[in-house]
């Protein structure tokens, strides 16, 4: 099926009122840069790329039922590679995305070979992803290539403010980001209704019973592990020439992978306009938490957004604990959608 | 008649246990075949083993004219069989109509294919009007049916029926058998584990009695229920 007629199905079968809000919110978020200053740019650049790896973990999650707590590994491993090959071979992060998303796919690859060839489920799996992210920082602050410890970094200079190398504002960055949620939001719907996303639903209900039903269960955790990891590589490489540094400490933390999963938690797992909403609730207000606290205290305290979202979770699971869109769909009389 | 599945004296033991103790059946093309024993007689792990969730200690298992012992569930559902669960296991946050479709992919071109396929089946199945009904939220005997129209969707050669009957009202299983004749005729076979007498009796050509995990008969529902071994350990303790 070409990606327009598959566009075309997804809109035909998608709830009216959900396309018109889809269709609104796109089309205010496209001229919306008009009325925002840089801060705010960066505030949204911070909402869409949160969506886009929400969306990314939630199809391991979400769909096939598998916990990653280490997916800020595929983000780290996409950006030291888009990283160094523009600043060390200037390649184009255009072209290097190619590469990234392989790096990371290997790496997801070989996680999932591990824990589900030898039957690693559940909490022990998501220890595994853990300790692979944890394992790969060692290796990176240890790598003086790299810049180990001390960090890498992509000078602001290089190639001036060219769009297809990533070089430019928050403008450019905000555009991006946008693209790569949209872009996400449309790979998981056309996934959700595929043979493989079925698969995948399966599989996170009740593996033995898809096992009877004909599905490789092994080849469908492989398949989930493998897209997750490919598209949070390309937000990674995003990242890292927005922050335009990368150190292993940061890039491959626990405390990122917890933040990147908080949205589609919040948002409502294995939904797909969960991931988007949880990350325009939680960020904005992270953010502002941030801003708040250092005027107060004077200086940044790191974290303290960190502190704000187990809060939230903890609000969200006494109130609407399968997330805010599922109640949020049921106060818009939005219907169940359909497979 | 050919044979469509050879269990040749297969056993499995659990540690101490010996829940299936060398057993052998035969099962040909087109019939329905039962197997009753009471309760921990190893039924349902004879299924698991010919379902491939169990690989046999010692024995070989045919299934349409290749070895099947051992052989992951999935690959065996891709050669036509098709089984359900004693504790029924639908996907309980799915719709009626996303369980059967599922099932229906595995054959299916594409996905449209797969949910026309799997609405005929809910037809079929007296599910149609529940299709947009999550999974968990239907009553037992609807979900019995859901358990059959999943394994049905998969277009099996021979269907696995791991007491699909227990628990159903008189009517409800009237209604189960008639569904299964009529699925019978159109040329599935179908092996049946059940405790329902009345509905093995009213479907099955040919019956096979376990106790204790090992074989005490095998016949027509008369010969079988004549028999002095199954009248003294199974059909006496449960008056027929
Ligand atoms: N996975 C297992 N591990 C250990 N023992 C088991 C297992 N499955 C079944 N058994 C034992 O094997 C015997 C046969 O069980 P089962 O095949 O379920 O009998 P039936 O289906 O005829 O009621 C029982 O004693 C049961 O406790
Ligand atoms: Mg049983």
């Amino acid at each position: 099926m070409n990606p327009f007629t598959l566009l075309a199905r997804l809109v035909d079968e998608a709830p009216r009122r959900a396309l018109v809000l889809l269709a609104v919110l796109v089309a205010v978020l496209l001229v919306a840069p008009v009325a925002l200053d840089r801060y705010l740019l960066s505030v949204f650049f911070l909402i869409f790329w949160f969506a886009t790896v929400g969306q990314a973990w939630n199809v391991m999650m979400g769909l096939c039922g598998q916990l990653s707590l280490g997916h800020a590994l595929y983000v780290g491993l996409g950006g030291y590679v888009g990283a160094v090959l523009w600043v060390k071979f200037g390649i184009s992060p255009a072209i290097a995305i190619v590469p990234a998303v392989l790096v990371a796919m290997a790496f997801g690859a070989a996680i999932g070979w591990l824990g589900f060839r030898f039957g690693i489920e559940g909490v022990y799996f998501a220890l595994l992803t853990i300790a692979f992210a944890e394992v790969t920082r060692i290796g990176f602050d240890n790598w003086s290539y790299v810049g180990g410890a001390a960090g890498f970094f992509i000078p602001v200079t290089a190639g001036g403010g060219s769009a297809i190398n990533l070089r430019g504002g928050p403008l450019l960055f905000y555009y991006v980001a946008l693209a790569l949620m949209v872009a996400a939001f449309v790979i998981c719907a056309a996934l959700r209704r595929s043979r493989l996303g079925h698969a995948w639903l399966a599989v996170r209900e009740d593996p033995e019973a898809a096992r009877a039903l004909g599905i490789n269960v092994f080849r469908a955790k492989m398949a989930a592990v493998i897209v997750s990891s490919a598209m949070t590589a390309v937000a990674g490489v995003v990242y890292a020439f927005y922050q335009s540094n990368l150190f292993p400490s940061q890039s491959f933390d626990i405390a990122r992978s917890i933040e990147m999963i908080l949205a589609p938690i919040i948002g409502g797992l294995g939904t797909l306009f969960g991931p988007i909403l949880g990350a325009f609730i939680l960020t904005p207000l992270g953010q502002t938490l941030i801003a708040l606290v250092e005027k107060i205290a004077g200086r940044a305290i790191p974290g303290v957004n960190l502190v704000f979202y187990g809060a939230a979770l903890m609000v969200m699971i006494w109130f609407a604990p399968n997330g805010i869109w599922p109640w949020l769909k049921k106060k818009l009389g939005i219907p169940e959608e359909r497979s | 008649m050919t044979t469509l599945l050879d269990v040749r004296g297969a056993t499995k033991r659990f540690r101490g246990l010996t829940a299936v103790d060398n057993v052998s059946l035969s099962v040909s093309e087109g019939e329905i075949f039962a197997v009753i024993g009471p309760n921990g007689a190893g039924k349902t792990t004879l299924f698991n083993l010919i379902a491939g969730v169990m690989k046999p200690d010692a024995g070989s298992i045919t299934f349409d004219g290749a070895p099947s012992a051992g052989v992951p569930p999935h690959e065996l559902c891709r050669r036509g069989l098709a089984r359900t669960f004693q504790i029924v296991r639908p996907f309980p946050e799915l719709t009626v109509m996303e369980n059967a479709t599922i099932g229906a992919m595995m054959r299916a071109a594409d996905m449209d294919a797969a949910r026309a396929h799997a609405g005929e089946v809910l037809r079929r199945l007296d599910l149609w009007d529940r299709r947009d009904a999550r999974a968990k939220s239907l009553t037992l005997p609807d979900r019995k049916r859901l358990e059959c129209a999943r394994a049905l969707a998969t277009e099996p050669r021979l269907l696995l029926l791991d007491e699909v009957m227990a628990g159903l009202r008189p009517t409800e299983v009237d209604r189960i058998v008639a569904i299964l004749k009529d699925i019978n005729r159109e040329g599935v076979t179908i092996l049946l584990i059940e405790h329902v007498m009345r509905a093995t009796m009213a479907l099955a050509g040919r019956i096979h009695v376990l106790h204790h995990g090992a074989t005490i008969a095998e016949g027509t529902p008369d010969e079988v229920t004549r028999h002095p071994k199954v009248l003294e350990s199974y059909l006496g303790a449960e008056a027929l």
